[in-house]
């Protein structure tokens, strides 16, 4: 399997890369050879681990109240503090881990979804296809997103919270269920595919140009099989490394529309709702505003670490 | 040079069908979301009451007809009535609170300028130095907080606990009031422009002319300030107009959390309120903004960089 590799996105400028089995063992041992990435990645992993298996025994719920302590600092009994309705902050923390983590995720896997097809199709076929596509992403990139996405959130919250019927009944019901993430995942991921779509057409059109593509064609393959089997492996590198770097844009998304209330609904603890309660009292509490404050920064700070060290390891031609 | 007024000619009037697009997008979305502008108070409005409101201001008409209707108006210059304030139409809304916004957003994207074009440059000149490494860090700092982070904790260390500045409010960009927003808008983009100002950077530098002007024996400087520094500001000019957009747009939380009496911040009071026109007078200005720089970031950089203009 000696194709080749070529990224001429934004993201991993221009530089043709061999590809060889050792493409992705190389790649691994350039990323340890990187601490910032290295470190953000064991953070990552770490808070991974802590938001599975620490609600399990912890002794507080996230929406448990404790009229008793009510906006306390960090203690024994609470590591962190409580915030205004007495609960545990430390809780209500790892358990918003767990939704911006899922975020971050699900969001990326709708994202990939629809740009990756949308933007084989458009560099495949080209044409009308491509226009019609590309015209698209166009108008959409004028929109402010943020702009777009509180208007479709505030479409999704009315909706569901309106006793829908029909096709929407189900989702609704999914959403109430899981405390308003499944309303975040359709906002967040039909407007966050305009990059990804970007990137893989870019490298499709250069791609179906090459050597393997025509070969492919030659022995009668169907257009669907050259796109899926041979052109899309070989964008690969660039669409990890987009999705990487796209992950720590859904979590501050989510953070965002929760800040402003249109995002999971309480008492489902979000790290952006979570902020957006203690700013009426941080004067007197800081701690219920610094903790997921920080905790958020430094989830997408690791992210942007590993993204970038992902695009540099991948990229072995780029200049360092 | 036809071929170059015909490209222009079409990117100008491909304005048109976008701002279409967001005019009807948000349009049918804000009409298919459930509860009316007059169901927000306490008291739920009597029938006959809202029956006469809704005729008033044309809720009643069929939405296809509202929607031509609407955009009819919209193309004379009248956005209509505010629902929630209804003695004050859209316009003079926008005309009171667009400008404390720009205001904010310019200030914001000078600051990130000054901050993050120099961070940038020093990176490149200082390639892989601890300087470098800070500048970057520095930078992916900006980039992974957002601004309501910012600008509250901004408040709780220089104003609630330093007392330097005000707790919030605005007084026009020479009050001490404007410090705080305009610092935590303006880390975003800081952080952005830092990080295009220093791959920009290494790439010109690394460039044959930067080595022969070397080779000639021009002073270090000369060649940094003359030859690469010229060539490396180009693609980040382009950067800079696409982000100008972000932060004159951008500005919602700053404003919420501070309480500046921006559009960010009737935008956001709009959404909760159903106020229709408000909500579309300000994505299409919103619309408009984004578009019309992007617009004329394409147009600019062919003449800043002939080797472009094909």
């Amino acid at each position: 399997m000696a194709t080749a590799v070529l990224t001429d996105s934004r993201l991993l400028r221009d530089s043709a890369v061999k590809k060889s089995d050792g493409f992705w063992i190389g790649a691994l041992h350039r990323m340890r050879r990187n601490r910032l990435a290295m470190a953000s990645a064991i953070f990552l992993i770490a808070l991974v681990l802590v938001a599975i298996f620490v609600p399990v025994f912890y002794r507080y719920t996230y929406a448990q109240q404790d009229y008793s302590a009510v906006t306390q600092g960090p203690s024994l009994t609470h590591p962190m503090g409580t915030d205004q309705l007495g609960r545990d902050i430390m809780i209500r923390l790892i358990f918003g881990a767990r939704i911006s983590l899922t975020v971050g995720i699900v969001v990326q896997t709708v994202i990939m979804l629809i740009g990756v097809p949308a933007g084989l199709i458009a560099g495949y076929f080209g044409g009308k296809f491509d226009t019609a596509i590309m015209r698209t992403v166009d108008v959409l990139y004028a929109i402010p997103s943020l702009l777009f996405v509180i208007i479709i959130m505030t479409f999704l919250r009315g909706t569901f919270s309106g006793k829908p019927t029909g096709i929407w009944s189900g989702v609704a019901q999914l959403d109430d269920r899981t405390g308003g993430l499944v309303g975040v995942y359709i906002g967040l991921g039909i407007i966050g595919w305009l990059t990804v779509c970007r990137i893989v057409r870019a490298n499709t059109l250069s791609l179906k140009e090459r050597e393997f593509a025509e070969a492919a064609r030659a022995l009668g393959a169907t257009s669907g099989r050259i796109m899926f089997r041979h052109l899309l492996p070989n964008t690969v590198a660039p669409i990890v490394v987009a999705a990487t770097l796209g992950i720590p844009l859904a979590i501050l998304a989510e953070a965002g529309i929760s800040f402003l209330g249109l995002g999971v609904i309480p008492p489902m603890p979000s790290w952006g709702l979570m902020i957006s309660e203690s700013i009426p009292s941080m004067r007197a509490h800081p701690h219920t505003l610094i903790f997921p404050a920080v905790l958020l920064s430094l989830t997408v700070l690791a992210f942007n670490f590993l993204g970038d060290g992902l695009r540099d390891a991948l990229d072995p031609w780029m200049k360092r | 040079m036809n071929n170059r007024s015909g490209y222009i000619i079409r990117r100008v009037l491909f304005l048109f069908p976008t701002l279409f697009v967001v005019y009807t997008l948000t349009f049918f979305l804000i009409h298919a979301t459930p509860g009316g502008p007059w169901s927000q108070g306490e008291k739920p409005v009597p029938p006959i009451v809202l029956k006469h409101l809704n005729e008033a201001y044309g809720l009643d008409k069929p939405v296809w007809q509202q929607y031509v209707d609407y955009l009819w108006n919209i193309l004379h210059g009248d956005f209509g009535p505010s629902f929630s304030s209804r003695s004050q139409s859209v316009t003079d809304i926008m005309r009171e609170t667009f400008p404390v916004s720009l205001q904010l957003g310019l200030l914001a994207m000078l600051i990130a300028l000054g901050v993050g074009l120099p961070l940038g440059i020093l990176g490149a000149l200082k390639h892989n130095s601890f300087l470098d490494y800070l500048s970057g860090f520095v930078a992916v700092l900006g980039i992974s907080t957002p601004a309501y982070v910012t600008v509250s904790l901004m408040v709780l260390i220089f104003a609630n606990t330093l007392h330097l500045v005000p707790t919030g409010g605005w007084d026009g960009i020479w009050s001490t009031k404007a410090l705080i927003p305009a610092i935590a808008l303006a880390l975003y983009p800081a952080a952005v422009l830092a990080r295009y100002m220093r791959s920009s950077m290494l790439e010109v530098l690394s460039a044959d002319y930067i080595r022969t002007a070397r080779a000639k024996g021009m002073s270090s400087w000369t060649v940094i300030v003359t030859h690469a520094l010229r060539n490396a500001l180009l693609p980040v000019l382009t950067v800079a107009g696409i982000v100008l957009a972000d932060v004159i747009t951008g500005s919602f939380f700053v404003e919420t959390v501070y309480q500046v009496p921006g559009i960010g911040r009737y935008f956001v009071d709009s959404i909760t309120k159903h106020d229709y026109p408000v909500i579309l007078g300000t994505v299409l200005l919103y619309g408009a903004v984004v578009a019309v720089m992007n617009l004329i970031v394409d147009l600019l950089y062919p003449m800043l960089d002939p080797r472009m203009s094909n």
